[in-house]
């Protein structure tokens, strides 16, 4: 009997993503569709930023964890239209990237505040950080730096 | 239109991005401080991923089999469809942030142009890469204004990336044959409209840097045609596609 789309759904919400293992695939808002086409179960995922080397990772991540479910016939596709946008992070996604010290993204175009300490008192120090996804900020109450997902 | 005209069209958008991004990438691990060599990494990890979406629509479109891998790798100079500003040397950091802002300024024009084409596939691609170029032209154009309006020094050599480049623009707004067929089938826009929002946004921000633009419409041209690209094109080649080359199909 094929599982049902729903719980297809739970068990990808717990595949981490592979550069920020807080927040799963679901989370992220890059699985765009998930459905059976006859015994083939399509699952369709976004790129966050076009040349994101994560993403090949996780259409592997994907498969495997479908397959230790006993899906055999699973074919991830990639779709990019509509384009991922940031409004797509899941508010459990949010709050896990604030307790993990990732500020999340916001439309005003910067952090709310320090996610550490909460201050408001915070600045620039570069557009892009260690991922596509994060810009690099600092705190200027706790001085500490501080990844800020980029909001797009 | 033929579709040998997309084709031509495609490999453009993906040259353009491939070329650049590869100048870009040579950065990696010797740029002047760690932010800016992140941020240069990132941004040419964007256009790479930008690359991969338009060659593999070119290869789709061509009809023989070739992916985006092969037509990157595959290819020589002469088939390289760029324009010659892509091509062009890195030299020291500023000279790379001006021609990337120069690059990036007519690229937003453009994408934001292409995300009303009549084929769908390109106004995705367009739609997914706009977001991105708008992060790139932000960064590269505060940097221009950094550089362009700080030291004596540093405006010093602003200004002579400035006149250096500025030759290498008129080539992306100048249409030829493949840009008029693909103008006429609502595909691409006119080039020659994108120009006044182009002058206007790169005015204002050399305005800000206090830098001067040339006073001349000299355009190098050769480089989207394939007709004459500059040497640096064959060099740099000579070391993206290397591995490749020895080995034809290695993968890991």
């Amino acid at each position: 009997m094929k599982p049902a789309v729903a719980d297809i759904w739970t068990w990808l919400d717990q595949v981490p993503d592979p550069e920020i293992p807080v927040i799963s695939v679901v989370d992220l808002g890059i699985v765009r569709d998930v459905q059976w086409q006859g015994d083939e179960l399509q699952v369709a995922v976004t790129p966050t930023y076009s040349g994101c080397p994560a993403t090949s990772v996780i259409s592997m991540d994907i498969q495997t964890a479908l397959r230790d479910r006993g899906i055999d016939q699973i074919r991830v596709k990639t779709q990019i239209s509509p384009p991922w946008t940031t409004d797509w992070l899941s508010d459990k996604g949010r709050a896990r990237l604030l307790e993990y010290g990732i500020a999340p993204p916001r439309a005003a175009g910067g952090p709310e505040a320090c996610p550490r300490c909460a201050s408001t008192n915070v600045e620039k120090i570069s557009q892009f950080g260690s991922t596509p996804c994060k810009a690099h900020w600092r705190c200027k109450d706790c001085l500490e730096p501080f990844d800020y997902f980029k909001c797009i | 239109m033929s579709d040998k005209a997309t084709f031509e069209f495609l490999c453009r958008m993906g040259d353009n991005t491939l070329v650049l991004g590869h100048r870009v990438s040579e950065w990696c691990g010797v740029a002047p401080v760690l932010e800016e060599d992140i941020a240069l990494a990132n941004t040419a990890l964007d256009l790479i991923g930008q690359t991969q979406m338009w060659l593999g629509l070119a290869g789709e479109i061509e009809g023989r089999g070739r992916t985006a891998d092969d037509l990157a790798m595959t290819r020589d100079a002469w088939d390289f469809r760029n324009v010659l500003l892509a091509e062009q040397p890195n030299g020291d950091f500023g000279q790379t942030m001006m021609r990337q802002f120069l690059f990036d300024a007519w690229h937003l024009a453009m994408l934001q142009a292409l995300t009303r084409s009549c084929d769908t596939r390109v106004a995705e691609i367009a739609a997914k890469a706009v977001k991105e170029v708008r992060y790139h032209v932000e960064r590269s154009g505060d940097t221009v204004i950094g550089l362009g309006d700080g030291t004596e020094e540093s405006h010093r050599r602003m200004q002579a990336a400035l006149d250096l480049l500025w030759p290498y623009v008129g080539e992306m707004f100048i249409p030829d044959a493949v840009d008029d067929a693909m103008a006429e089938a609502g595909i691409a826009p006119d080039l020659t409209e994108l120009r006044a929002g182009f002058d206007s946004h790169v005015g204002s921000v050399m305005e800000a840097a206090t830098l001067t633009i040339p006073d001349t419409d000299f355009a190098h041209k050769g480089g989207k045609s394939g007709f004459r690209h500059s040497e640096h094109l064959g060099h740099m080649l000579t070391q993206m596609q290397w591995l490749q080359r020895a080995y034809p199909g290695a993968s890991w």
